[in-house]
């Protein structure tokens, strides 16, 4: 680990003013330690926001929530109004890293947190993430784990959070507060897609800090966070599936889906959504739903099953969401 | 005062069941639990004596080939850094287990990607990672390596000592009712046991001593004199308690020579703590297996041929070679047999022995192609396993000192509450439900083992220099002295991992507590000698139960028999004619019920069951304990543990916990394991004990993969199970 600089900052302002380049926010420190360690991230400075006060869940007028970005996924997971409310995220939440994991990591981190990639872990190997330019060792090595969708030719990382995923579901915000005040970007924004620049993996400007995650009111209807994994705990989804629906007369009302494990950012295809609603649900319908999703998708080798198994839960999981509402 | 015995025929008295204490074979708690518990057992890398500096190895990141120059001078004038170790007699990667040799050297080459080229020492851990990330080789690649055992071109070996075949197969496959002919296969695996390896080297008075994470002290101790041309007398090695070894830790690992060598030139005790990416490269893992299976049977589902045939992999100028058929020669009837033995000579990380060398691998695909075979003979696999127990080893000709495969089979069927049933009938909540058995066996085995015993009128001392890597040792030799010595057990202290003590083969084979046993049991029965001496009877007639000593009408304190000085005798007990006048092998089944996940295929195993026979039992709960192990291996073997090569260069990709999946605790279902409490291996050795350490991973993961086939209709010819398998066949 290089050594670095520690700053623990008291306010919000003072920990802006402290960012930029060179200097990096540390939460939990789930991710970033890990990433020093290997020294795939060098910071010379660790700006500690763990004592801003940024750790309340509060509800707004409209009837969102406004989760600060230090609270603990735990916590989060485990908020009655959010378990009522959001329980997407709750379910996601928990089927996440471990007890222990959850404790520790906060709403900031997770959104932050950086791909599983093997090579991007490797300082030997590769990677335009890491080192731009250097090339991509996961596109003809072991891929098993990595994109199908939104990647290119640069990188064919995924965004490993479950939690971000349920937060797409639910047209979250991500409220940033910069040396020249607060600003506030829905999270399917806040995510870029790799193209030659993967190492640039979210709007944030260098010192930006995340400060809360925004929730609109909540949207009622049937929740179904899938994940599916190569073991029952404590492992990365493969590929996961955040769904809320709202049937009526037999037909679909409303639907919003997500997904995890597939793309560089939680995924969200707004032609699958429309393409469902307004429908009757059936077993054909949601093929075709799967379709639609997949028509661009592209395996490497050793990732090319995510495809199946992507068109098989997601048919799943309309099920799911629709039981009982046929007409 | 000696008491040695070589093993060259049965034992004729079960003397441990005449004893009176009641010690023996208890659940009794670990006497080490307490200390482990509160953080007071000291590990490898937790002392920290004064001036002490940190190495930190340098990977090699490639290419392969030779070392034409580094930056070390550039590394040395780094922050913190007081050295760079970099001589060319660093070891390439750990040593063999039971090897008393030293590693072969790095001398100027590279072999594989992730190989130690360097130690950085400095006076801060972190300054010597940080400096040891920085530095680097010029290097002149070689050309045409091979990384994949099954690539073109690939250099494989086919030693003649290594193949066997009797009768005709080719005959029995052509003229046989029902045959079977399958290839499958197992991936690399490593132990990556919670403990990291880790040594603190310090010289004093030109004696080296290195507390360290060791398996087998003997052994360790000769190769770091050959390592480091000391003589033994210059070396002492302290290892009391190992974080878990499962055969890593079985030779010495290159952080504890280069530990040494960095003290030997800093003049300053070093301590090298080894990063879980580096266990698993610069240590010994499990090869990765292709196996072909070849079965032929009668029409009444008697084998009449088996064909058993491997692909292994290791490094160039490593010995040994994973021996995937060790129990196929044995474990079932047919007259027609052949196995074949092949290594690819690869540039991967060095592989080595990993818990159960050889049935881990060898004998769960077998009792995957049982399953197969009692498939299309339409019976019972457990039928079928019993048809085919052999009356003598139908390799060798010899008996079997004991076969309990009918009996685990049948205690384990029972307590599951076993049905044959046919594939796909059972469907829940969109889960397939299905069960599956499988048999376990593992060679038994002995090696040269001494122990001391001293008697005072406090109470026994027992010391060995063999090693507690978990397992159970502080317990079980505590166990066999006080029932012997009739004292309970607060009276027997036992002190082990001390290269000083009497030299014991070590935590390797499943020997450990069968040869420690034996040791401290032929050690306690001179003292038995000694006390029946001192009251003038004869030592069977002797009854010794909590300190004291009855024969007759005369009981006494051991107090007033035991003169003040105490008595000290040294039991040896040495392999003999008894390993090859008979088989010995432990016996083992297990059944596993699971769920197949009818969208994405995902395995959850929902329940485990085990009955396993391995002579006396020494403590019913370590026992067991090793047993629940095994089989939660097995289980991880079948469905989880994959480490993967990068096809370009063999570097291992997945090389850490988050990638390299073991189960986690919900992946792991109540597990039951069942011991056969009444079972006594005569020929094994006077205690009646066998090994039970890797029993419970020889063959069970089967288990599990003939459950998912009852459960949904997918074979599985390639492990782990993972879900993208079963997909690509679910409807
Ligand atoms: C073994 C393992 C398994 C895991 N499994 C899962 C899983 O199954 N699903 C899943 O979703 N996650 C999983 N995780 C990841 C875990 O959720 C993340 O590590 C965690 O959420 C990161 O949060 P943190 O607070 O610890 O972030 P840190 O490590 O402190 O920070 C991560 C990054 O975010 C930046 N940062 C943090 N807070 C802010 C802020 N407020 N503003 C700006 N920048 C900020 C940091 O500078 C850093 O770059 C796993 C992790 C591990 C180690
Ligand atoms: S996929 Fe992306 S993160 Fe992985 S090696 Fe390629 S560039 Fe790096």
């Amino acid at each position: 680990m290089k050594s670095f600089d520690y700053i623990r900052a008291t306010s919000v302002a003072e920990a802006v003013q402290a960012g930029g380049t060179g200097a990096r926010y540390i939460a939990g420190g789930t991710n970033l330690l890990d990433l020093m360690k290997l020294e795939v991230m060098a910071p010379d400075t660790l700006i500690d926001i763990t004592r801003l006060g940024l750790d309340q869940i509060e509800e707004l007028d409209n009837g969102g929530l406004r989760i600060g970005a230090l609270v603990p996924n735990a916590d989060l997971a485990a908020d009655m109004r959010v378990r009522r409310g959001w329980p997407v995220l709750s379910r996601a939440l928990l089927a996440g890293a471990s007890g222990q994991l959850r404790n520790k990591a906060t709403t900031g981190g997770n959104l932050l947190q950086r791909t599983r990639c093997y090579y991007f872990y490797d300082t030997a190997a590769p990677c335009n993430k890491r080192e731009p330019g250097s090339g991509c060792a996961a596109m003809e090595g072991f891929n098993r784990i990595l994109g199908v969708l939104g990647t290119s030719d640069h990188c064919i990382a995924t965004h490993p959070s479950d939690m971000a995923v349920a937060m797409q579901v639910l047209d979250a915000e991500v409220e940033i507060e910069g040396k020249d005040g607060t600003r506030r970007v829905e999270l399917d924004e806040f995510y870029r897609l790799p193209g030659d620049t993967p190492h640039i993996e979210t709007v944030l400007a260098e010192g930006e800090l995340i400060t809360a995650v925004i929730l609109p009111p909540a949207p009622g209807g049937k929740h179904v966070y899938q994940k599916v994994r190569d073991r029952a705990s404590y492992a990365f989804a493969l590929v996961s599936v955040a769904c809320v629906a709202k049937v009526e007369g037999g037909v679909l009302e409303d639907i919003s889906l997500a997904f995890g494990g597939l793309a560089p950012k939680p995924w969200r295809n707004r032609a699958v959504e429309d393409l469902l609603k307004g429908q009757a649900p059936s077993e054909a319908l949601f093929e075709q739903a799967a379709e639609t999703l997949l028509a661009e998708a592209k395996g490497h080798g050793s990732n090319d099953f995510k495809i199946p198994l992507t068109r098989r839960t997601l048919v799943s999981v309309l099920g799911e969401a629709t039981k009982g509402a046929a007409a | 005062m000696t008491n040695e015995l070589t093993l060259d025929k049965k034992a004729d008295t079960r003397r441990l069941d005449e004893m009176a204490q009641g010690l023996l074979g208890t659940p009794m708690d670990r006497p080490e639990g307490v200390l482990k518990v509160t953080g007071k057992a000291i590990y490898a890398d937790e002392e920290r004596p004064s001036n002490l500096a940190y190495g930190y190895l340098v990977r090699a990141t490639g290419p392969i080939g030779r070392i034409v120059s580094t930056n070390k001078d550039e590394i040395a004038k780094m922050p913190g850094v007081v050295a760079v170790i970099e001589e060319a007699d660093l070891p390439r990667n750990s040593v063999q287990g039971a090897t008393p040799t030293a590693a072969p050297t790095r001398g100027d080459r590279i072999d594989y990607i992730g190989q130690p080229l360097a130690l950085v020492v400095a006076d801060g851990f972190e300054e010597a990672r940080h400096a040891a990330q920085a530095m680097t080789a010029v290097m002149e690649a070689d050309t045409g390596l091979h990384f994949d055992p099954e690539a073109p071109g690939a250099s494989i070996e086919t030693p003649e000592a290594k193949q066997a075949s009797q009768g005709d197969l080719d005959a029995a496959m052509a003229s046989a009712a029902f045959t079977l002919d399958e290839e499958y296969h197992t991936s690399s695996m490593h132990s990556a046991a919670m403990e990291p390896h880790a040594t603190i080297a310090e010289w004093k008075d030109g004696k080296l001593t290195m507390r360290g994470a060791y398996q087998m002290l003997k052994f360790n101790q000769k190769s770091v004199s050959d390592a480091l041309d000391l003589d033994l007398s210059q070396i002492r090695l302290l290892s009391p308690f190992v974080g878990g070894g499962f055969g890593s830790k079985l030779g010495i690992a290159p952080e504890a020579i280069a530990a040494a060598l960095a003290s030997k030139a800093v003049g300053r005790p070093v301590s090298v703590a080894m990063h879980r990416r580096q266990v698993f490269e610069t240590t010994t893992h499990r090869s990765a297996t292709k196996q072909k299976v070849r079965l032929a049977a009668d029409k009444d589902g008697k084998l009449i041929g088996v064909g058993h045939d491997n692909l292994v992999y290791n490094l160039p100028g490593e010995k040994f070679s994973e021996p995937t058929t060790q129990a196929t020669p044995f474990t079932y009837a047919g007259e027609n047999r052949v196995i074949g033995h092949h290594i690819a000579r690869l540039h991967r990380p060095a592989a080595g022995s990993v818990r159960a060398p050889g049935e881990a691998v060898g004998a769960t695909v077998f009792e995957m192609a049982m399953d197969e075979m009692a498939e299309k003979l339409d019976l019972d696999p457990i039928e079928f396993r019993v048809r085919n127990i052999p009356d003598l080893d139908p390799s060798k000709g010899i008996p079997f000192s004991e076969n309990r495969m009918e009996a685990v089979l049948r205690d384990g069927a029972e307590r599951f509450g076993w049905k044959h049933t046919k594939p796909k009938q059972r469907l829940e909540d969109g889960w397939w439900i299905g069960t599956g058995v499988a048999a376990a066996v593992r060679v038994n085995m002995m090696s040269e083992t001494s122990a001391r015993v001293r008697l005072t009128q406090d109470g026994a001392v027992v010391e060995t220099d063999m090693t507690d890597i978990g397992t159970g040792t502080y317990a079980i030799l505590t166990q066999v002295a006080g029932e012997l010595l009739g004292l309970p057990a607060n009276r027997v202290e036992t002190r082990l991992g001390d290269s000083d003590f009497p030299k014991a083969f070590g935590s390797g084979g499943s020997v450990g507590a069968s040869s420690s046993g034996t040791a401290v049991y032929l050690a306690c029965m001179e003292l038995r000698q000694n006390i029946a001496a001192a009251l003038g009877v004869e030592e069977t007639d002797l009854t010794l139960k909590d300190g004291r000593a009855i024969s007759g009408n005369v009981a006494k304190p051991l107090t007033e028999i035991v003169p003040g000085e105490g008595w000290s005798a040294t039991g040896t007990v040495k392999g003999g004619k008894a390993g090859s006048l008979v088989r010995q092998a432990t016996w083992g089944s297990c059944f596993a019920e699971v769920a197949v996940n009818a969208v994405t295929g995902e395995t959850r195993v929902r329940r485990m069951l085990g009955s396993f026979a391995a002579g006396r039992i020494l403590n019913e709960k370590t026992a067991k304990s090793q047993c629940i192990g095994g089989m939660t291996w097995g289980l991880g073997m079948a469905l989880h543990e994959e480490l993967v090569h990068d096809p370009r260069d063999g570097h291992m990709v997945n090389r850490d916990l988050a990638e390299y999946h073991v189960p986690a605790n919900l992946d792991v279902p109540q597990i039951e394991a069942h011991l056969l409490m009444e079972d006594r291996d005569d020929w094994a050795n006077p205690v009646q004990a066998k090994g039970i350490g890797e029993l419970g991973i020889s063959g069970t993961g089967a288990a599990v993969i003939n459950a998912i086939y009852n459960a949904c209709g997918v074979r599985i010819r390639s492990l782990p199970g993972t879900l993208d398998k079963i997909l690509a066949e679910l409807p």
